[in-house]
């Protein structure tokens, strides 16, 4: 199997033997992957493969029980595995939600402002007396949150409270808070779940046009298999924590462990069964 | 009906969105500057309880409205202000070097509290507030030197460039001044980064984090404000009522403080100035309607308690959003007239908010 272990320049980030097990389960085992820079990379795999537990290590939410994961986003290396959550936001790495998590009493507009705190310099007092310096910051804010207001068509939605929002928008929502912050990896957990077919299409679009347009390299779980070959460059499949097969699209649709994994053989049930974690049986 | 046509991204940021902001605040402003002289002493005393009150509200409803951090032992911090206030005002400190060190003292103690208060939340966090308030009220008594426990602590006028503030007009003008001052400075805040992170924090912990908002250093920063403020309040509310003992500071006053801002409306700056006309006013309307209930009813020793009871209930069930929250229907059915709908302000339910992360 052909572990994906590039070793030139243009690796954003560079995951290397993440473990992580919650009690006795092994939620991940041994995953080695490498995000190239202006990819679309693809995290498949049936449910409970550990996918999301990857983004949740990623983002800072786990610490990995073993393994080491290294982000070249800011021109060093930065080992992301001793940063607390808002640090890891604050290189550069925006991420969105499997069930959204947007802020719920407050408008798209704040939402979208929230989105772009990691820019925010101004001090304490400065925002009290909300000096000219904080006024200036607001607007320069605000003419980026428009921007990504503009790409994803959310001029309609601006001043509505999230509360009141369908399903579909919210996911669209959540895509442009996170693009406020301008990332240099996005992070999308399953960004068509639960849209209709129409709202899938205008998400594959928008994907691309966040790789394309804003040189915005995307790293996303994802089920719908006809996105996952529309969209992605490279796609890493799992299951039951482990790392199954990589390459295009294509190569991994065909793979025959994969097949097995969202299949499975008739006569082998004993292959869907999780390795123990060490001390338990 | 009003249609704001939006020209300019300075129309979101402004405070006054529009020319009748200006307006009706202004005149509210003008009112208020002019009520000595249009109320007699015993009402212009209950607006300055209003205006102390609004303060504390404020503080409570930054950090409950807004940050989502709910505080059962928040009179705590109203002591700390009040006690702070009257030892530093006996010792013949200046007026304006108190408050400043009743603020701080409180923001200290708010800073110390913050730190369980990082590790819990809900109702646990509600618990540690709570014992914190039964904690310092006990300290107020016992500390005797200090605060001259249970037998009270006298606190003499405060001067101020060399005026003694006893009369009820100058004091009245102090609260007034500061009142609005706290007020420019929450909203303010509120419109600023930081307004925005306390926001992201009360709605959802884990993708605040994830949006680069340290939640440490923001909930800290909550508990501080929130107890400078409440400080401040106590320090004027010392003045107010010049001698202080323990009880005042006890978990009915800290209920009254909850009371207030759900009553008022949570998350609203407004909420906080209605809840403390609420709770001000509230007994006067109860003492007056006493007159017209029958004797058994009108002189039983629990009947405001359970008034207060009952209001709080018909809020949460009907208006949770508080008077603000009524006022916005009010003022909507009023500006669309007659094209008011009923179901304009109802909240869609949703069943898609994932635990899983908490």
């Amino acid at each position: 199997m052909n572990r994906m272990t590039d070793t030139d320049d243009d690796v954003l980030l560079r995951a290397r033997n993440l473990s992580l097990s919650f009690g006795g389960v092994l939620a991940v085992n041994d995953v080695s992957f490498d995000v190239r820079r202006g990819e679309i990379f693809t995290l498949i795999g049936p449910n409970g493969a550990g996918k999301t537990t990857v983004f949740n290590i990623i983002s800072g939410i786990y610490p990995p029980s073993k393994g080491s994961l290294h982000y070249y986003g800011t021109g060093t290396e930065i080992a992301l595995t001793r940063l607390a959550p808002h640090d890891i936001a604050a290189t550069g790495i925006a991420r969105t939600f499997q069930n959204i998590e947007l802020f719920e009493h407050a408008s798209v507009l704040q939402n979208l402002l929230i989105g772009r705190h990691r820019h925010q310099k101004s001090g304490f007092w400065q925002q009290v007396f909300f000096t000219k310096t904080v006024r200036d910051a607001e607007i320069t804010a605000r003419r980026h949150v428009e921007t990504v207001i503009e790409l994803l068509d959310l001029q309609h939605y601006r001043d509505t409270m999230v509360a009141g929002l369908p399903y579909g928008i919210r996911k669209v929502v959540e895509l442009a808070r996170a693009l406020c912050a301008e990332p240099s990896l996005l992070l999308l957990d399953e960004p068509s779940s639960g849209l209709n077919v129409e709202e899938t299409e205008d998400m594959a679009f928008w994907i691309t046009d966040i790789k394309e347009e804003l040189g915005v390299t995307v790293l996303m779980v994802e089920h719908d298999m006809s996105l996952v070959s529309r969209v992605s460059d490279r796609v890493f499949a799992m299951s039951q924590g482990q790392d199954l097969a990589s390459g295009t699209p294509r190569e991994v649709q065909t793979n025959a462990a994969v097949i097995e994994a969202y299949l499975g053989t008739a006569d082998d049930v004993t292959s869907l069964r999780r390795p123990a974690a060490q001390g338990s049986t | 009906m009003r249609f704001i046509f939006k020209t300019d991204y300075a129309q979101d940021i402004n405070l006054a969105k529009h020319g009748g902001h200006v307006g009706w605040y202004g005149a509210l402003i003008c009112a208020l500057i002019l009520s000595p002289w249009l109320l007699d002493d015993y009402w212009l005393a209950q607006l300055t309880l209003i205006l102390i009150y609004s303060i504390v509200g404020l503080g409570l409803m930054l950090l409950a409205g807004f940050t989502g951090q709910f505080s059962l032992g928040h009179a705590a911090f109203l002591g700390i202000g009040a006690y702070t206030q009257a030892v530093a005002i006996n010792a013949g400190l200046p007026l304006i070097v108190a408050l400043v060190g009743a603020m701080a003292f409180a923001a200290l103690i708010g800073v110390i509290v913050a730190i369980p208060a990082l590790r819990v939340r809900g109702v646990f966090l509600g618990m540690a507030t709570l014992a914190l308030g039964i904690i310092l009220e006990e300290a107020f008594a016992r500390w005797e030197s200090v605060t001259g426990g249970n037998a009270g602590l006298f606190v003499q006028s405060p001067t101020l460039f060399g005026f003694e503030i006893n009369e009820a007009t100058p004091y009245y003008f102090l609260c007034l001044i500061l009142t609005i001052l706290v007020t420019l400075g929450v909203a303010n805040l509120l419109r600023s980064p930081t307004g925005r992170a306390f926001v992201a924090i009360r709605d959802s912990e884990i993708s605040a984090q994830s949006m680069g908002i340290p939640l440490a250093r923001y909930k800290t920063l909550a508990f501080a404000i929130s107890a400078a403020l409440t400080g401040l309040g106590g320090a004027l509310y010392a003045h107010k009522i010049q001698f202080l003992t323990p009880e005042q500071f006890g978990i009915i006053q800290s209920i009254d403080l909850l009371l207030l801002i759900v009553i008022g409306g949570l998350g609203s700056i407004h909420g906080a100035f209605l809840g403390a006309i609420f709770l001000i006013t509230m007994p006067q309307i109860i003492s007056i309607g006493k007159d017209y209930l029958a004797a058994g009813i009108g002189e039983s020793p629990g009947l405001s308690a359970m008034v207060y009871g009952v209001v709080l209930v018909l809020f949460v069930l009907f208006e949770p959003l508080g008077l603000y929250g009524r006022w916005l229907k009010v003022r909507a059915y009023i500006q669309l007239f007659p094209l008011y709908r009923r179901g304009m302000f109802e909240r869609q339910k949703s069943f898609q908010k994932s635990e899983r992360l908490k």
